[in-house]
């Protein structure tokens, strides 16, 4: 291959290879609030066409002094309607550049690189899966639902928040899976608690053989842990601080035990999705772990 | 040579979309660039830990157009690196504490030049110790390795003999380490120095002194964030590299002045490129060749994307050979 920068037919924004991640100016087709949560709908057939659950992308963000991009896991892809090939992004518009992002609307053109990552690795037996979605995190669990559900697995749903606003999309929680149950801290939806409280009584109803999750770090060391004292394998989409997303900064990594020795593998490119037996968590240091470390102290 | 003088862009259009066929234009500028004996086809590099080993950024481009890829900082031995938060953004640039997370040299020479080769990209190999000892050992393992254009020496570590001060802090700790590198390379050997230093002159002075072909400036910049909330730093390694374009002022003055102090000596300049413009500031200032660094975190093309708009910066201006741009600051009276 000689000529790296290949205008695609009828979408001349796009630049990469036949395979691989791709660089586009994508248009953003809807835009709307989920929740307390905003999605962000693009026009990316090329992108789309190569997303897999569990994979993400990454967006530049116009915000003061701001030179880096914000990963978000793809919510969902869309390869039919008159818009050939939509993804679509969840996210909380707290930080500075989701805030950004949450005043974006209809016609907006955005410069997303994506799909990036190991996504969801699926089963190749037709086994029940049980998969467990944290805040935002929920949106990826779908997708992967309705993947799972299109290939004739049973999928059960557990979503847990801080409030019932924080559980995502209740509705199609529901539509997608065999059951969803919902746990919040304050009661206000479903079981009053965290996702761990529920899991045993799910994944018996729906003798699950599999386990999906993706959202916080201390949920997903709470999930992993569950599964691998039930002898579950796990597959958890992790979350770390994240500079580049093509694999070359090594910010973004996460300690794993293979063959009795621990190895910082990159969340971007060897993840985000990890086997949840492999990944060391009481070496996990990202800020969420250490905020929970310090809740448990403090009480 | 008028280039000092601004003249206005020819009526033609600019940026055409690469391979397309326009009308004949001028010939285009030569971009080649002599780098310590070594030619470059342009003066586009990376900087050393921003382009992994090559493969990823492949993905997106050939990198064997740009004019060399110099690799992640290789280790004696694989290093884990430090625990996360390893990345801060800041205003106008990044903070990082890695640790020099690497495989070691015996994993690079077995899997990562190989990949080099055989895609015919010409690799600049950054090696970093923490003694002398280490910089040697390295040394003598690139001896004679096919396909390696130039050595970087990231001197810009904490020396574990001279209790945790940087080599390049210290001129005498400076010739030490380039010294046993030179000593056992013919290729050409370029000292990464750190801007945190009072007279970044005179360090640069004792690497040519111990052999150096050149000198390559500058290094993040010492930095630290502290979480207001919680009153914990906001990276594992406490401290980190301050990178991004918040720095480019500080690269342009770091090189003006080793030019202007050893002016035959060349010099690969980075710090906060991330536009054609920023590539000439640099070569102005004195670069020889300018890398394109912390740009490739948030766009992966950034470096294929300056390459591709030089050659149209200095047609307009009318300027032949982008060599002839170099030192060309025009200071007054």
């Amino acid at each position: 291959m000689s000529s790296q920068i290949t205008p695609r037919g009828s979408d001349p924004q796009v630049f990469g290879r036949e395979e691989g991640p791709l660089r586009a100016f994508c248009e953003v087709l809807g835009a709307k609030r989920v929740g307390s949560y905003w999605s962000l709908t693009f026009v990316a057939p090329a992108i789309a066409e190569r997303a897999r659950p569990g994979q993400f992308v990454t967006l530049a963000v116009d915000v003061g002094g701001a030179t880096l991009r914000r990963p978000f896991s793809i919510a969902s892809v869309s390869q039919q309607g008159p818009w050939a090939g939509t993804i679509e992004i969840v996210f909380s518009g707290v930080g500075q550049g989701t805030h950004w992002l949450a005043q974006r609307g209809k016609h907006d053109v955005l410069d997303l690189v994506g799909p990036l990552g190991r996504g969801f690795p699926l089963p190749n037996r037709q086994v029940p899966a049980l998969l467990v979605g944290g805040g935002y995190g929920a949106a990826p669990m779908l997708y992967l639902a309705r993947t799972l559900g299109a290939r004739g697995h049973r999928v059960d749903v557990v979503l847990g928040a801080r409030t019932a606003e924080q559980i995502y999309n209740t509705i199609e929680a529901k539509r997608a899976a065999a059951s969803a149950t919902f746990t919040t801290d304050d009661g206000s939806l479903g079981t009053q608690g965290i996702v761990t409280d529920v899991l045993d009584g799910v994944a018996e109803h729906g003798r699950s053989e599999v386990v999906y999750g993706c959202g916080p770090m201390p949920m997903l060391a709470g999930v992993a842990r569950w599964a691998a004292d039930r002898g579950l394998p796990s597959q958890v989409a992790v979350e770390e601080a994240m500079a580049c997303g093509t694999g070359v900064c090594m910010t973004c990594v996460v300690p794993v035990r293979r063959k009795g020795q621990r190895r910082n593998v990159r969340a971007c490119v060897e993840g985000p999705v990890l086997n949840g037996a492999r990944v060391d968590w009481d070496a996990v240091r990202s800020p969420a772990m250490a905020q929970h470390e310090l809740d448990e102290e403090t009480g | 040579m008028a280039i000092s003088r601004p003249s206005p862009p020819p009526a033609r259009t600019a940026a055409a979309p690469s391979g397309a066929a326009t009308t004949p234009a001028e010939p285009a500028a030569d971009l080649r660039v002599d780098l310590g004996g070594v030619t470059l086809a342009n003066p586009i590099v990376t900087a050393s830990g921003t382009f992994g080993s090559g493969r990823e950024i492949n993905q997106f481009f050939d990198v064997n157009r740009l004019g060399a890829v110099v690799v992640k900082s290789i280790t004696r031995h694989p290093r884990p690196g430090l625990p996360t938060p390893r990345m801060v953004e800041t205003s106008g640039g990044m903070l990082n504490a890695i640790g020099l997370q690497n495989g070691g040299i015996d994993a690079w020479l077995a899997e990562d030049l190989p990949w080099l080769r055989q895609h015919g990209v010409p690799a600049i190999v950054s090696i970093a110790g923490n003694t002398v000892e280490d910089y040697q050992v390295l040394a003598q393992r690139l001896r004679g390795v096919e396909g390696i254009l130039a050595v970087e020496a990231n001197i810009s570590c904490p020396n574990v003999e001279d209790r945790g001060t940087v080599f390049a802090c210290r001129t005498e700790a400076t010739r030490e380490a380039i010294r046993v590198v030179t000593a056992n390379l013919s290729v050409p050997v370029f000292a990464k120095l750190t801007p945190d230093v009072t007279d970044i002159t005179a360090i640069a002075a004792s690497a040519r002194e111990a052999g150096a072909t050149g000198v390559s400036l500058i290094n993040t910049l010492l930095g630290m964030a502290i979480d207001a909330e919680t009153g914990r730093p906001r990276l594992g390694g406490v401290t980190g590299g301050l990178s991004g374009p918040a720095i480019k002022p500080v690269a342009v003055r770091a090189i003006h002045q080793v030019h202007q102090a050893l002016p035959d000596i060349p010099i690969i300049g980075m710090g906060g490129v991330s536009t054609v413009t920023d590539v000439v500031e640099l070569i102005r200032a004195g670069a020889t060749a300018v890398a394109v660094g912390t740009a490739t975190f948030g766009n992966p093309m950034a470096s294929l994307e300056v390459l591709e708009a030089l050659p149209d910066w200095l047609a307009a201006r009318g300027i032949d050979r982008v060599a002839d741009l170099r030192g060309t600051v025009q200071l007054p009276g």
